[in-house]
């Protein structure tokens, strides 16, 4: 039982973690608000705010299709994380781990990016392209700067599990499967027992993505994990009420959107 | 000292790395492994060359241009015919390097990226000639505009798999067989056909592709007995250029790599990514790149399929950053003009990818000494340039 608090003492909860996947701007900067806000009216326990980017190596059809439409509504890396005092303005109080990829924070360069990082309060920071070798002076400047820097581990990190994990801050990002972002039907055996190995090296909670996408999926993985992050469902849920949303009826598609949001959870 | 470029993380100075999902570090670790064995192992590289003089045909010639150094008056021009290689251009001995390294890793499905389709043809040409079942992922604008070389990838039996994601062309086709690479890499090998990506990429195609410097360079001395005073090659990815010059470093040869200018490199239409780039991230490695002020990634022009891309090998960004390397760009037109110059006094009909080399290198000819020597990397034939050229030179033919 891990018994540390993480995020600067934001998150005292360690175990059955719900952490929900936005993109910043999809469809529009004022949505992504109302949508964080009704993920932590229905649980959330850390926000993950996805910065748009043209060319996401991670990431599958779903997220990919999401990032063009914040990138066409004008969202970039500094606007998404000025996002975050506006969330807090209006009522969100989880921590925030900006997801972004290295190319725009390279833009920005690493001491801006970090200055901008702490003047917005965000909590927490996630770069897919940054893997452990090429981000020891971001790690370091994220420990400096009281953020945690969030570690992936993947079936096939092997040797490096151990190295990985020990590092993690915040909580650990287990990659289900190999392959990108994106719903899938199964979780195989394969993925618990690689679970279970993460665990046995990890001081941090350890969470569960890529292709989660399903209530049985959440269950399974809340026996075996600490957490489950989900982004792709969620991104679809939120497609899924676009309709509405141009029409003009956001209070409906709110209510549609955590309805599914509960579906899934629960 | 002599510094060895990429070092032990990969990094040509400040470019190269491995910027990839952690999911692709396993397969890259993999990779590199293999290739190390490989590389010292005589067998493998006897195979190689094997390949390279039965199939491929070479070595590919050096001719001595003397018509067109004539009509220039100038430096005396010799051309280095990748023309000549199988499939009619460089790209394929990188093709059988990497084909023979699957195998060898037992990896029986091979995947590729493809822009104009050269690569694309050259993958599936390895792939029907070693046994491998071959994927070609290509942009579904590029598919509209490259027909023919669709055609002759499919008639190979490979599946060319359309890419609508981005703006459908080469980097949206290489972010495409990235991804397909981190869901399958347990039994495919993603067989890149420049000297771009992550670590080992950028090496291992450089060392497949040096076979041009290192002929070239045994030619010349034959030939003239001394070295070429500078030695030209187009720039896209950059797999030719890094292969004509890899072996040149140490020498007194001046290297010149030259970018397409497009439409001009003061106009938004370009992919002179050293002239007008950023250094910044892409497909995995640190270099130069062309991008917004956000930090996304732009799109390229070119008349050029082959030179329509928004990054360059990192090893190029090192060698222009300690500038080993002189870089230049040329626009749709200068290569054009170039490319019918050859044609009409050597009776060779280059790339219109070559032909931006042969334009720079017929820029500076002129002012050069009449003792003086100029090598120009012909890297690919231009054949599959017809419907371009149709459109421009009809009038004038």
């Amino acid at each position: 039982m891990l018994t540390k608090t993480f995020f600067q003492g934001k998150l005292t909860k360690t175990e059955n973690l719900f952490i929900p996947f936005v993109v910043a701007g999809d469809p529009t900067p004022e949505h992504t608000i109302e949508f964080a806000l009704k993920l932590q009216e229905e649980g959330a326990d850390v926000l993950e705010l996805g910065v748009p980017y043209s060319d996401p190596l991670a990431d599958g059809p779903t997220i990919q299709r999401a990032a063009q439409r914040a990138l066409q509504a004008g969202m970039s890396l500094r606007k998404a994380v000025q996002l975050v005092p506006e969330l807090r303005k209006r009522g969100l109080e989880i921590p925030v781990v900006i997801f972004t990829y290295y190319n725009p924070v390279l833009q920005i360069g690493h001491d801006d990016f970090f200055g901008l990082l702490e003047d917005n309060g965000v909590e927490g920071l996630l770069i897919p392209d940054l893997p452990y070798e090429e981000s020891s002076e971001i790690r370091q400047q994220a420990e400096e700067k009281d953020i945690e820097f969030i570690s992936l581990v993947a079936p096939n990190s092997d040797k490096r599990i151990q190295q990985i994990a020990e590092h993690a801050r915040g909580f650990l990002y287990c990659v289900s499967s190999l392959g990108v972002t994106g719903e899938r039907n199964d979780m195989s055996a394969d993925a618990l027992s690689f679970i279970k190995k993460v665990k046995e090296h990890s001081s941090v909670p350890v969470a569960v993505g890529f292709g989660i996408s399903t209530n049985d999926h959440v269950k399974l993985v809340r026996e075996h994990a600490d957490g489950v992050i989900i982004g792709s469902k969620i991104i679809r849920l939120i497609e899924g009420e676009l309709e509405n949303i141009d029409k003009g009826q956001t209070s409906l598609a709110l209510e549609n959107f955590s309805k599914g949001i509960r579906e899934l959870i629960q | 000292m002599l510094q060895v470029f990429p070092d032990i993380k990969g990094r040509f100075g400040d470019f190269g790395g491995k910027y990839v999902p952690e999911t692709l570090m396993g397969p890259l670790q993999e990779l590199e492994e293999s290739l190390d064995k490989a590389m010292a192992d005589p067998s493998f590289i006897e195979e190689y060359h094997h390949v390279l003089k039965e199939y491929a045909g070479r070595p590919t010639s050096l001719s001595y241009a003397d018509k067109v150094s004539e009509h220039l008056g100038g430096a005396k021009i010799y051309l280095k015919r990748e023309d000549l290689n199988h499939t009619g251009a460089h790209k394929l001995n990188n093709a059988v390097g990497q084909a023979l390294l699957a195998k060898r890793m037992g990896k029986e499905k091979i995947i590729a990226e493809t822009g104009a389709g050269q690569h694309g043809v050259a993958s599936a040409t390895v792939a029907a000639k070693f046994g491998l079942k071959c994927k070609v992922f290509m942009g579904e604008e590029d598919i509209r505009r490259q027909e023919l070389n669709v055609f002759r990838m499919k008639l190979l039996g490979a599946e060319v798999v359309s890419v609508s994601s981005g703006n459908g062309t080469l980097k949206d086709a290489t972010n495409e067989a990235i991804r397909y690479w981190v869901a399958n890499c347990e039994d495919h090998f993603y067989l890149i056909g420049s000297v771009v990506g992550p670590h080992p990429y950028p090496r291992m195609v450089r060392d497949f592709q040096r076979v041009i410097g290192d002929e070239s360079k045994r030619q010349f001395l034959e030939v003239e007995e001394r070295l070429p005073n500078r030695i030209f090659a187009c720039v896209g990815g950059g797999s030719n250029a890094m292969g004509m010059f890899y072996p040149f470093l140490e020498d007194n040869s001046e290297l010149i790599g030259v970018e397409a200018a497009g439409k001009g490199i003061d106009t938004p239409e370009h992919a002179a990514t050293l002239s007008k780039g950023t250094p910044g991230v892409i497909h995995g490695s640190m270099t130069y790149l062309m991008q917004d002020e956000n930090g996304q990634i732009t799109e390229p022009y070119s008349i050029s399929a082959g030179l329509d891309y928004p990054g360059i090998g990192p090893e190029h960004a090192h060698l222009f950053q300690t500038k080993k390397v002189r870089y230049e760009s040329i626009t749709d037109n200068e290569a054009l003009s170039a490319l019918k110059l050859l044609t009409q006094t050597e009776g060779i009909i280059p790339a219109i990818e070559s032909a931006h080399a042969l334009a720079q290198a017929f820029k500076e000819a002129g002012s050069m000494a009449e003792d003086e020597t100029i090598l120009i990397n012909l890297s690919g034939r231009g054949d599959k340039d017809m419907a371009t050229l149709m459109e421009h030179f009809q009038e004038e033919v």
